[in-house]
């Protein structure tokens, strides 16, 4: 159980791989040496604290960032990405927490954004919203959510659902690996479980999908390997057979510094370090 | 737990379907509005509902409504823009003052003025998209800088503030009857600017609800960033929102030069104010991703009857701001309602 065994050996089964990668925001280092693969049918978890870099991590996955250090993969090619829309188009779909949708657009509007069907020749070339507004009911259903009205915002929707349904859209657009950012963190218990069984649907599928979370029990419940991200460095890369809950329960907050954390250890691990229990 | 997402979603569907479904038209608000003012006006000033009165309202309307509809567009995707007014000024004058020195066909100004006027509307887009600097200090600075423009400029080569007439040039009478013309439809006498404005609701329309650039539109609008995120070209979008704006600026330029064939150059200041009124008043959001052209065509009508009523019921014209000042702030308070209905969320 060494905490550094890279996950990125350079299998030429990974869909997305990271070896050693680095991002510099002026001169403020917010990820070294980082790497992952993510191989399909696979669910990789990244965990780590606030600042630790996961978001970076994740905007150059999905093309909003370029990389400055290491090497990026897709299907073993050397890649830079210029744009979201080269990540999406090399199967790379990313659900962001806090922007993933457009709330006052409704349902069947926000599925198919940016890659909207047409229909027709010339000037009448137009938008086929009956199949739009179809399609996406069919595919939300599939998911296993079950919307009366596509017409209405999606604003309307819960937090949960909201992801779910951007889950649901990667996948139908035919992602083969999907970046999720913290799909759980504003969620509560119930909604955090039907996003997470939208997780394993996608991996059952078998999508490639790369987790972002400050919780590792959620981690643990559907991730295939854990990625420790520990400002800005890897804190360690193991298989799910590697480690139990407590253990990476204990890993993520064994080199933190913040207090949160060890309130947390402390509640749960009587043994724990004792800072700030009761 | 499939019933889970189920039982969330008969939930959501049971709030608030009223408000529901006037997010989904954002104009009906607007029409009650108008109905409301001419039933009032068809009581209170003779005259009104005449097809003479009617004729005259529905000229009003369409001169606010031409531009009223681009700049509801441009707020649905979430930006202003201020020059509008006086963009409309510095197209006539172009128009004129090309066709003046340089040539003897007034076409060639109305050409060299479309490029003019759609290159001012690029520079707006283009600098809002390279600088990110908020659309109401760009657009403010364009404001600024076409009004010292058209001012100095037309001082500068004709040494008056207004154009020389050009009403004898050649291809003057074509042109007035592209631009400023009358035409009679059923036995009533309308001018051509209502034709170009109904073309602009429906082709606004068409775009803003059946096309991907008006999918885009909303996005860009109501969220850039997650727009941006699925693919969404969005400063594209926002380019061609300000030429829009600017086409739109053409033809209501190219109407004042060719219905009075000299323009005066300090004209067109405070319009921009009237348009984006309108486009409120028509439902659009202030904070953009949502809205309708056919809203806007209604804002201006309403902005059509109240300043015609006044006249026909001979009142003082004063009223007339104070009355278009009330109907803004109710207009936005309806609107921010909506907006909480349709946003609320878990
Ligand atoms: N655009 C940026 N410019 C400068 N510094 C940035 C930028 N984005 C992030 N950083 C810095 O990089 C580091 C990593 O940030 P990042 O957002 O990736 O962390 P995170 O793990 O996602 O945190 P959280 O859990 O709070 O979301 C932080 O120190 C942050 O301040
Ligand atoms: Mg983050």
């Amino acid at each position: 159980m060494n905490g550094t065994s890279t996950a990125a050996a350079g299998s030429p089964t990974a869909l997305v791989e990271l070896a050693g990668v680095g991002k510099r925001y002026g001169n403020a280092t917010a990820l070294e040496g980082v790497s992952l693969a993510v191989r399909p049918g696979e669910v990789v978890c990244v965990l780590g604290d606030n600042g630790a870099g996961k978001s970076t991590l994740i905007k150059i996955i999905s093309g909003l960032h370029r990389h400055d250090g290491g090497a990026f993969r897709i299907d073993g090619e050397e890649v830079r990405l210029a744009s979201p829309r080269e990540a999406l188009d090399r199967g790379i779909a990313t659900v962001y927490q806090d922007l993933a949708v457009v709330p006052l657009m409704p349902v069947w509007r926000n599925f198919f954004l940016g890659s909207e069907p047409v229909t027709g020749r010339g000037p009448l070339r137009r938008l086929d919203t009956a199949a739009m507004r179809r399609t996406t009911r069919e595919a939300l259903l599939r998911m296993g959510i079950d919307l009366r009205d596509v017409d209405q915002p999606i604003g309307t929707l819960s937090g949960g659902e909201r992801q779910s349904v951007a889950i649901a859209r990667a996948v139908h657009f035919g992602a083969r690996v999907i970046v999720l950012d913290e799909p759980t963190a504003a969620l509560g218990v119930k909604q955090a479980r039907v996003v997470l069984r939208y997780v394993a649907a996608a991996r059952d599928q078998g999508l490639g999908v790369v987790l972002v979370t400050h919780n590792p029990h959620h981690a643990h419940l559907v991730g295939d390997r854990f990625v420790l991200l520990r400002r800005g460095s890897m804190a360690g890369s193991h298989a799910r057979e590697e480690i139990a809950l407590d253990e990476l329960t204990r890993q993520m907050a064994g080199g933190s510094d913040l207090d949160r954390l060890g309130h947390e250890l402390a509640r749960t691990r009587p043994s724990g370090p004792d800072r700030g229990a009761p | 737990m499939t019933a889970t997402p189920a039982a969330l979603a008969k939930d959501t569907a049971a709030r608030g379907p009223v408000a529901r479904r006037l997010s989904a038209r954002p104009e009906l608000g607007a029409m009650v509005g108008a109905v409301a003012v001419l039933v009032f006006f068809a009581l209170a000033a003779d005259g009104f509902l005449r097809p003479a009165g009617l004729g005259t309202v529905l000229y009003a309307a369409s001169t606010i409504g031409i531009m009223a509809v681009p700049v509801a567009l441009l707020m649905i995707g979430g930006e202003f823009d201020l020059s509008a007014g006086v963009m409309v000024t510095s197209s006539a004058l172009v128009s004129s003052m090309f066709s003046y020195q340089m040539t003897a066909n007034t076409w060639a100004g109305v050409a060299v003025s479309l490029l003019v006027t759609l290159a001012i509307g690029f520079f707006n887009g283009w600098t809002l998209t390279r600088t990110r600097l908020p659309s109401f200090i760009i657009t403010l600075g364009t404001f600024l800088m076409l009004t010292g423009l058209n001012l100095g400029l037309t001082k500068l080569i004709g040494g008056t503030v207004s154009t020389r007439a050009i009403g004898d040039m050649e291809g003057f009478a074509s042109a007035r009857a592209v631009f400023a013309s009358d035409i009679t439809v059923g036995g009533f006498q309308l001018r051509i600017t209502i034709v170009w404005w109904l073309a602009l609701v429906a082709a606004a329309t068409w775009i803003l609800l059946r096309t991907r650039a008006g999918n885009w539109i909303f996005a860009t609008g109501g969220n850039a960033d997650a727009a941006r995120a699925v693919g969404v070209p969005v400063d594209r979008v926002r380019v061609g929102l300000y030429m829009g704006v600017a086409l739109a600026a053409w033809i209501s330029g190219q109407h004042l030069l060719f219905s009075y064939d000299v323009v005066q150059s300090g004209e067109g200041v405070g319009n921009e104010l009237i348009y984006i009124a309108a486009a409120v008043i028509g439902g659009c959001l202030l904070t953009g991703g949502h809205g309708s052209a056919a809203g806007a065509a209604v804002g201006a009508l309403i902005f059509g009857m109240t300043s015609k009523g006044i006249v026909y019921a001979q009142w003082d014209p004063n009223w007339f701001k104070f009355f278009l000042g009330a109907m803004l702030l109710l207009a936005t308070l309806l609107n921010a309602w909506i907006r909480k209905r349709a946003e609320a969320s878990s």
